[in-house]
């Protein structure tokens, strides 16, 4: 744990200027990741510039009927705000199955879409991991990785990103907005999350000091029927094994017009499903045509030693959680 | 007074954060001290830096093996703090920096620079190492083996023989209070607010590593959240807290452990691999039961779990063998966790019994009920009481058992396989001796009562407070009861159960003792001693608590989510003598053994020797949602024996056979039998069958 400056943000501008100015500062949310990462030695910042107060707080309308998330709404009011809940029941069902009641008072928006992988070794000063130490080695690869990736790892990193909410949102093609030193941007949430590759240090695409404003949803009618399936070691408070978001269009005759499928908890970034979704296309609601978009998308899975079963459990995830929405579980 | 449910007395201060736990004491301008953790498992500290520690502002003192005070005796290894430069295993206390505040201790700690001569470490446990040894006697003090009969020949000559290993993890205690002390030396007396199981077991293992007088030394705990078993001894910290305030006089210093801290120093249950065999006739009737344990404990210093002991009393069959093996390695200590023994000990054989009944085509209540023994198969004593048949008889009525479908793998709800199970549990009854009760008559009219007994959350402040009115005749208000403090007249660990089986009989004692003296008239000012009376019954009788539980379990058919819609359990454990406070301690305990079943797992990655899921979002324990519909109940139960209070102790049987009902239910629901604890998602996910 190290000694750190505390201030208070206010506003967009200087908070970003301060951050990207100082190479040893860090943005602070609700701090339910960023503190504990403090105490641990994960974090070691010099100052910390609290964004929670900024008035990135509410939920509004977008003139073209989407939605506009502040980055500093909290986990909790974002899962209980009533327009979520009926147009995007999937992401108000990401929300509640993460972390606890207590958490997600405190956890912000934007702090959960960074919050930082829980792979043990990121989070033990002690062992090597290249994430946090980059070309320390991953202790993961060969230790204890049964949460860890089985889709688009690389041998300097297998760990997996463990936001719920993320999952969520790059199945509904959100969008974040972005401040930064050189202006503001938006970036698709599919785009905002790296594959590990050979520098695992970086999650995002995010340069520092760029600070998240807002999580746009776009207009996106079939996301009325849609859910989160998360599938956990415990029946709450715990992360996921393998989660899925999905959203289900049916023509009138019962077959699907379009898709959406995102799993979490199989790669280091949210993983959108696009081949599971073409495979779904025009397709009946069997049993049959959900397997078949399971081994799509499963085909180039590569499992570690200890977590060869989340290849079944992501597809028994991913079939479960069509069949719900689709009412063929009744 | 004594069978009503009397709400906690304690109860308004804790919800109301009044009550102090260890670190919560107020004392004048405290110090803080916070431990250094060797990163290697083995091998010697060859230079330790503390320079840049102790520049930063704040920093009172840095102590390490260079500067530590000399301890008087060594013998406990484990208490051995910063004696020599030696490693025995990754995570053990080389220091500690004191300073003004908590939070610049732990910077400073994070600024001390070590060197080591690392030496190969061996954290590998598996029960086909070359190097397992037999221990003299398993904990406390149990033969490591016994045999009656000849099994081989039994089970070689058995129509149906079931033989399988079952193994349990590694887990750790995990109390919600973590492991604190305040430690205060003034003018050559030490006070400790400590977080402990016993206040005088602590002051005796304490006066004996430092080497002072146990007078010299006074241990309070008015309050202590939860132990189960992990501050029933003393542990390394104790002793660097005392360290730390032996190198600040007169100012008090506050120690906590952090949860990660906890996984390596304060115990923790060992692995087991248990090999059960049982032989038995078609019918189901046993002829032989072997059980071959084998576990881990550290290298310099032994603890050996008594896991196969409940299997030498639970069912009769002629032909029997139970053997322990240890393996030491470079690992942290491990120690008591709750029904060390008997938890880890009934899971193995009461999954063999079901997997028995399968065998035999029985159902697994009758397969337990026929082989009911007459008397204690280990000894040949008859059992002081024994209710098992009608814990399972009550359990089965009130479970809902008779409905059950035979075939596993037969019912399915909305994508769900469900089934249901049962498993037998035991506890031995423990009183122990060494503990004295003072009776006072005070001039406002009340008794005042004093033993320095704990409670670690389980009720003791609320059941000796009825002891004590029962046993003089008076109102509850009427008892002014004062434990937690060595000041206090000298009591036994809360371990074993044995609490209020021990410290109640000394209460009763004293009572007697009063009421004979001064009658029911006393003077302000009279007063009487009492202590626990010895028992000769234990060499004529048998004495064990029973208890039957049910489990309905729900799998997953295509994620293997397993989930415990429901948990009954009937235990028959002497009297009861407060049903609130009791019911507390089986569903407790119940919950437990369901966490056990389901969740916990200390992960040791064997190439750096520690337990890598330290911290509590990592290492899953039951949550609120994993417990659904979860009832105990008991039978009623009269055994004059036991202890002068007919009680038997009730705070470990809950989480022994929950399991195993839960395992057994597993299988009945999906057909898969999973022998390996814990039961999570993958294991119901290995079957290819969907
Ligand atoms: C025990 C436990 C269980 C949990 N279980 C789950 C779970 O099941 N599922 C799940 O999804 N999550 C879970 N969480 C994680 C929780 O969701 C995150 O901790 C939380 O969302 C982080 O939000 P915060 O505002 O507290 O972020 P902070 O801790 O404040 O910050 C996290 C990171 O984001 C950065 N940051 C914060 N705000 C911004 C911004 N606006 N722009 C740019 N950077 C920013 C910070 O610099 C920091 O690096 C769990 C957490 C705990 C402690
Ligand atoms: S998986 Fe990634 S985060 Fe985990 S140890 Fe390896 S490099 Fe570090």
């Amino acid at each position: 744990m190290n000694p750190f400056e505390y201030q208070r943000a206010e506003d967009v501008a200087t908070a970003v200027a301060t951050v990207s100015g100082n190479e040893n500062a860090a943005f602070l949310g609700g701090g339910t990741n960023l503190v504990d990462h403090l105490k641990l030695g994960v974090a070691t910042p010099n100052l910390l510039v609290d964004v929670s107060g900024l008035p990135l707080d509410r939920v509004e309308s977008l003139p073209d009927g989407g939605l506009r998330i502040g980055a500093a709404v909290r986990n909790s009011d974002a899962a209980a705000d009533p327009r979520i809940r009926r147009d995007y029941p999937m992401l108000a069902e990401a929300l509640l199955s993460g972390a606890s009641a207590q958490v997600r008072n405190l956890a912000t928006m934007g702090g959960n879409l960074l919050q930082r992988t829980r792979c043990v070794y990121f989070q033990d000063v002690t062992t090597p991991c290249n994430k946090r130490v980059p070309g320390s080695g991953c202790s993961a690869l060969r230790g204890y990785h049964r949460y860890h990736a089985i889709l688009g790892a690389s041998e300097h990193c297998v760990a997996v990103h463990p936001s719920d909410l993320a999952v969520a949102l790059v199945a509904l093609d959100a969008v974040v907005q972005v401040s930064g030193p050189d202006g503001d941007r938006a970036v698709p949430v599919t785009d905002l999350y790296r594959l590990p590759g050979d520098a695992p240090e970086r999650d995002t695409v995010l340069e520092r000091g760029e600070l998240i404003t807002a999580i746009d949803l776009p207009v996106l009618p079939m996301a009325a029927r849609s859910g989160y399936r998360k599938v956990r070691d415990r029946a709450s408070y715990a992360f996921a094994l393998v989660s899925v978001a999905a959203a289900v269009d049916l023509f009138d005759n019962g077959t699907i017009r379009d898709v959406r499928i995102a799993f979490g908890g199989v790669a280091h970034k949210p993983w959108r499903a696009y081949r599971a979704e073409d495979a779904l296309r025009g397709r009946p609601t069997t049993a049959e045509a959900f397997d078949d978009a399971a081994n799509a998308e499963l085909r180039d899975a590569r499992p570690l030693r200890d977590n060869v079963f989340k290849l079944r459990m992501a597809r028994g995830a991913l079939v479960a959680a069509l069949q719900h929405l689709t009412g063929a579980d009744r | 007074m004594i069978g009503s449910p009397l709400p906690r007395l304690d109860g308004t201060a804790k919800v109301t954060g009044t009550a102090r736990y260890a670190f919560e004491h107020r004392v004048a301008d405290p110090a803080y001290a916070y431990p250094l953790q060797a990163t290697v498992a083995r091998g010697h500290i060859t230079a330790i830096n503390t320079s840049a520690a102790q520049a930063v502002d704040g920093v009172l003192a840095v102590i390490t093996h260079e500067n530590a005070p000399h301890l008087a005796s060594t013998e406990d290894a484990e208490l051995a703090v910063l004696q020599s430069t030696e490693i025995a295993f990754r995570g053990q206390v080389i220091g500690a920096v004191v300073a003004d505040t908590s939070e610049t201790a732990r910077h400073a700690a994070g600024l001390v620079e070590v060197s080591y001569d690392p030496s190969p470490h061996d954290a590998v446990f598996t029960p086909d190492r070359d190097d397992l040894y037999t221990p003299d006697t398993v904990n406390p003090s149990f033969p490591t083996d016994t045999s009656q009969g000849d099994v081989e020949s039994a089970l070689k000559q058995s129509p149906v023989v079931v033989d399988h290993v079952y193994t349990t993890p590694m887990t750790h205690n995990n109390p919600l209070e973590p492991h604190t002390t305040v430690a205060c030396w003034h003018d050559d007396q030490l006070t400790l607010y400590d977080s402990t199981q016993g206040v005088h077991s602590t002051r005796q293992s304490l006066a004996k590593a430092l080497g002072l007088a146990p007078e010299r030394i006074r241990v309070i705990a008015p309050h202590v959240g939860g132990g189960f078993g992990s501050k029933g001894q003393a542990h390394a910290h104790l002793v660097l807290a005392a360290m730390a305030a032996q190198a600040m006089p007169g100012r008090a210093v506050k120690l906590a452990l952090t949860r990660q801290q906890m996984f390596s120093l304060v115990g923790y249950r060992t692995p087991t691999v248990q090999h059960v065999r049982l032989g038995a006739g078609p019918d189901g009737r046993l002829t032989a039961i072997s059980m071959d344990v084998v576990e881990q404990t550290s290298r310099i210093k032994e603890f050996a779990e008594q896991t196969a002991i409940p299997a030498r009393h639970m069912y009769a069959a002629p032909n029997r063998r139970t053997t322990h093996r240890l393996a030491a390695l470079d690992v942290p200590v491990p120690s008591w966790m709750r029904a060390p023994g008997e938890c880890p000990g009934m899971f193995g054989p009461e999954v063999a019994m079901d997997e028995l009944a399968n065998a035999c085509g029985m159902d697994p209540v009758d397969l337990r009920v026929l082989n009911e023994p007459d008397v204690d198969p280990e000894s040949g004593k008859p059992f002081s009481s024994r209710n098992l048949v009608a814990c399972l008889r009550e359990g089965a009525a009130r479970f809902g058992w008779a409905d059950r479908e035979h075939a596993p793998r037969t019912r399915r709800e909305h994508g769900w396989w469900v089934g249901t199970g049962v498993a037998a549990s035991t506890y031995p009854v423990h009183v122990k001796p060494g503990s004295s009760a003072t009776v006072r008559f005070q001039p406002d009219g009340r008794y005042r009562i004093e033993i320095g007994a704990t409670d670690i959350g389980t009720g003791t402040w609320t059941a000796l407070t009825q002891i004590a009115a029962d046993a003089l005749s008076v109102r509850v208000d009427a008892i002014d009861l004062r434990i937690g403090d060595t000041d206090l007249p000298p009591a036994t660990v809360a371990g074993g159960s044995s609490g209020i089986n021990s410290w109640g009989s000394a209460v009763v004692d004293a009572a007697r003792a009063f009421r004979d003296k001064f009658g029911t008239g006393p003077n302000p000012g009279d007063e009487a001693q009492g202590t626990t009376p010895g028992n000769s019954a234990g060499e004529r009788f048998a004495m064990r608590a029973f208890g039957a539980q049910f489990a309905e379990v729900r799998v997953h058919a295509a994620t293997g989510e397993i989930r415990v819609p429901r948990l009954l359990g009937v235990f028959a454990v002497g009297r009861i003598i407060n049903p609130r406070t009791a019911r507390s301690q089986f569903l407790g305990g119940m919950t437990m053994g369901m966490s056990m079943a389901l969740h916990e797992q200390s992960v040791l990655d064997e190439r750096f020797g520690h337990v890598v899921n330290h911290d509590l979002a990592e290492y899953h324990i039951a949550a609120n949602a994993d417990v659904a519909g979860i009832e105990a109940h008991w039978v009623d139960e009269t055994d004059p024996h036991v202890n002068p209070l007919g009680t038997k102790g009730i705070g470990e049987i809950g989480i022994v056979g929950t399991a195993a009902a839960i395992a057994n239910a597993a299988h009945h629901a999906t057909g898969i039998r999973v022998r390996d604890l814990p039961l999570t998602a993958d294991k119901f996910l290995a079957d290819a069958r969907r």
